[in-house]
């Protein structure tokens, strides 16, 4: 060790002190990862590649490589040629799904096809279109060609009520069938309107457990966390049991006269927005407290010294001190209201339904995988978009809990 | 916060009116919580308070949801309340058979998140850590990205590499409980760490402690509160999970919140108030857990 020059021997200890903490931190970085973030990175390859059709239909997919423009003989005679094969190996159902994802109506059209393939005669550009005319559907064809590539960016495309015409360009799908961009359009106004009734009842709340006594504040604390500890789904069906037609709302308005119809306060986005917010208030109110906590009295007191009203001291000097707790709270329980899905799920009824619901809807009801994909990856950019805003802003290692 | 002497009436007026609106805003907080219990006690399939039960009368009261709960699933509900009916309700009823699976994978997962998620909280609050802050985001991104796309994405993976094959029973679920549950772990024990006066660990070092002494008699007894309510954040965190549960675990591996859900969806009955009275009470002693390490942490911190 003698010799050493002080320079060389500190940039190896520090080197050395680097490794170590990086070590500690290795293990889990890897759980993570393989746990984590290559699943989702996986799910989201499913987004641009499906290759039920490109596997399965390799003769047309040949053709469509090597000419452009309309179908001519050789394609439709490739086609029956892929049609036959796909009887053979029982797949035109997975064609035909694959191609309805994007032109209504087509499965059958694929599974009668490939049944009655092996009794069509040359030419089969007539044959073909003759047993069924959707063959000679010019948008048919353009879903084939964008199929028989495994990579894709349809249903992106779809994701964004966007679909190809005939000609292969980027048009609005129809007025009844556009849903999706008008659900993103809902999911972010409710999360908006959620964040706007936590921040309305959360300030106050925060505001008086801010400035009472430590002991007071203390246990009235309580009231907030106990909510923030309770199961979610106990408090979904809490909210069931208060909302309810027969429920304890209703029962009691009814009773005292208020109203004389029940009000449908559930399966709507009443309920949802209402259970929602009781859920993500505490996420709005601890920021909110840790914020206003340390700001002390004095500020506001000399204000009032000064001559100003009550109001213009809480509003000039008050509520700007209290700003980052604003950005925190309402920052997280918008991201958190974006992707909610449970209570949607139980509560929410037909017009309560954000975007993860249609997600789960796609994976397992109507099992379009890179449907739900394409979703969940417009959904996690809009998430991510907003993490990192939080981070810039606010900091994670800022954020705390009780 | 008391009122001043010179307050004008108009503001002795909202001194007031602003603490009944907190008190309701408090109310809207806890009261749904604590509307469960009573209703759970409800003699009649009903949720609502009957005529009985507003006048407090004993027979408008009954434990049957809470005995259903027990012999729901029983091999023989009728016979005499014997030993070996206990056995029965131990190893066949439903809701006593999830709430096993609930805690151990709940045990489980909380023990691998809690020393993964402490080890690496050690690392990312020394000062030398390089790349602290893109580290520490993607380690509590399971918190933030919507629990559908978690769920999504396991879901495709654990089937691609057919995780149900193994032979380890909830090995998946336990594993993704694990990942949701870190976040909590890391922001707990870094929290008890903020302010951590490294000049300590030198002491100890420089008195001719080993570091293995240093982190047993220094460090962990200023984590451990940390680590606890960590712990019990994963663990809450893993009980009450049930969307990913309800994608990757095969159908004979039920928790209580999936049953809870099926409970919901299907035909929703007071028993399933009984269970979330149950769970009303669990996170009552939890949350008084947290509370009382979270003052002994300041107390031991000095703050």
């Amino acid at each position: 060790m003698e010799g050493r020059p002080l320079k060389q021997a500190l940039a190896r200890a520090q080197s050395r002190a680097k490794r170590r903490a990086l070590l500690l931190v290795v293990p889990l970085l890897l759980f993570i990862v393989v746990t984590f973030v290559a699943p989702i990175g996986q799910m989201l390859l499913r987004s641009v590649h499906n290759d039920a059709f490109a596997r399965n239909m390799p003769n047309v997919g040949a053709w469509f490589a090597e000419n452009d423009g309309a179908p001519t003989e050789d394609a439709f005679a490739a086609l029956v040629a892929d049609l036959r094969l796909a009887r053979e190996n029982r797949t035109a159902g997975e064609v035909g799904t694959r191609i309805n994802y994007e032109l209504g109506g087509t499965r059958s059209l694929f599974t009668s096809g490939a049944r009655g393939a092996d009794d069509l005669e040359p030419p089969f550009a007539t044959s073909l279109v003759e047993d069924d005319a959707k063959w000679a559907d010019p948008q048919l064809w353009q879903v084939m060609r964008t199929a028989s590539s495994a990579y894709t960016a349809s249903f992106y495309l779809a994701a964004l009520d966007l679909t190809r015409d005939g000609d292969g360009n980027i048009v609005r799908v129809p007025e009844g069938r556009a849903v999706y961009l008008a659900l993103f359009a809902k999911t972010f106004a409710l999360s908006a309107l959620i964040t706007a009734i936590c921040l309305l009842l959360g300030y106050p709340v925060a505001h008086l457990l801010a400035t009472l006594p430590l002991a007071k504040s203390n246990l009235l604390m309580i009231l907030v966390l106990l909510p923030f500890w309770t199961s979610l789904l106990v408090r979904t069906t809490s909210w069931m049991v208060l909302l309810q037609e027969q429920g304890v709302i209703n029962n009691t308005l009814v009773a005292t006269g208020i109203t004389d119809t029940r009000l449908p306060m559930i399966y709507n986005q009443t309920g949802t927005v209402i259970a929602m917010v009781h859920i993500l208030l505490p996420f709005m109110i601890l920021p909110l407290y840790s914020v206003m906590r340390p700001i002390r009295p004095h500020y506001v007191r000399a204000a009032r010294s000064l001559g100003a009203t009550s109001w213009t001291a809480f509003r000039r000097v008050y509520l700007p001190q209290t700003v980052p707790g604003i950005g925190a709270g309402a920052l997280l329980v918008f991201i958190l209201a974006v992707g909610y899905y449970i209570t949607p799920a139980l509560v929410g009824g037909a017009s309560g339904q954000l975007i993860s619901n249609l997600i789960a809807y796609h994976m397992q009801d109507s099992l379009n995988w890179s449907m739900a994909a394409a979703l969940a990856a417009i959904l996690l950019a809009a998430v991510l978009l907003l993490y990192w805003l939080y981070d810039r802003l606010i900091g994670i290692d800022n954020m705390k809990l009780g | 916060m008391a009122l001043p002497i010179y307050a004008t009436p108009l503001e002795r007026i909202w001194y007031y009116a602003y603490r009944v609106i907190c008190a309701l805003i408090f109310l809207f907080l806890i009261a749904p919580i604590l509307i469960v219990i009573p209703l759970s006690f409800n003699a009649e399939p009903y949720f609502t308070f009957t005529q009985k039960m507003l006048s407090l009368d004993p027979m408008g009261y009954s434990l049957r949801w809470y005995d259903t709960l027990l012999t729901f699933g029983m091999q023989a509900p009728d016979v005499p309340r014997d030993a070996s009916w206990w056995r029965d309700a131990w190893t066949n009823a439903r809701w006593v058979g999830v709430a096993k699976n609930s805690v151990i994978v709940g045990v489980f997962s909380t023990i691998i998140a809690t020393v993964l998620g402490t080890l690496s909280a050690l690392g990312l609050s020394r000062p030398e850590m390089p790349f602290r802050r893109t580290i520490m985001a993607i380690l509590i991104s399971p918190m933030i990205v919507p629990i559908i796309i978690t769920a999504t994405g396991l879901f495709f993976f654990y089937s691609s590499i057919q995780i149900r094959e193994w032979g380890v029973p909830y090995l998946g679920v336990v594993l993704a409980h694990a990942t949701l549950g870190i976040p909590f772990v890391i922001i707990t024990v870094t929290a008890t760490l903020v302010g951590f006066d490294h000049s300590l660990t030198r002491a100890a070092a420089s008195l001719g402690a080993n570091p293995r002494t240093v982190f047993r008699k220094v460090i962990l007894p200023l984590i451990l509160p940390g680590m606890i309510s960590g712990a019990l954040f994963a663990f809450v965190t893993s009980f009450d999970e049930v969307v990913v549960v309800m994608f990757i675990a095969g159908p004979d591996e039920q928790t209580i919140p999936r049953q809870m859900w099926n409970g919901i969806r299907e035909s929703i009955s007071p028993a399933i108030l009984a269970v979330a009275t149950i769970l009303v009470v669990i996170s009552v002693l939890l949350l008084a857990a947290v509370e009382l390490l979270r003052r002994r942490s300041e107390r031991l911190r000095g703050l």
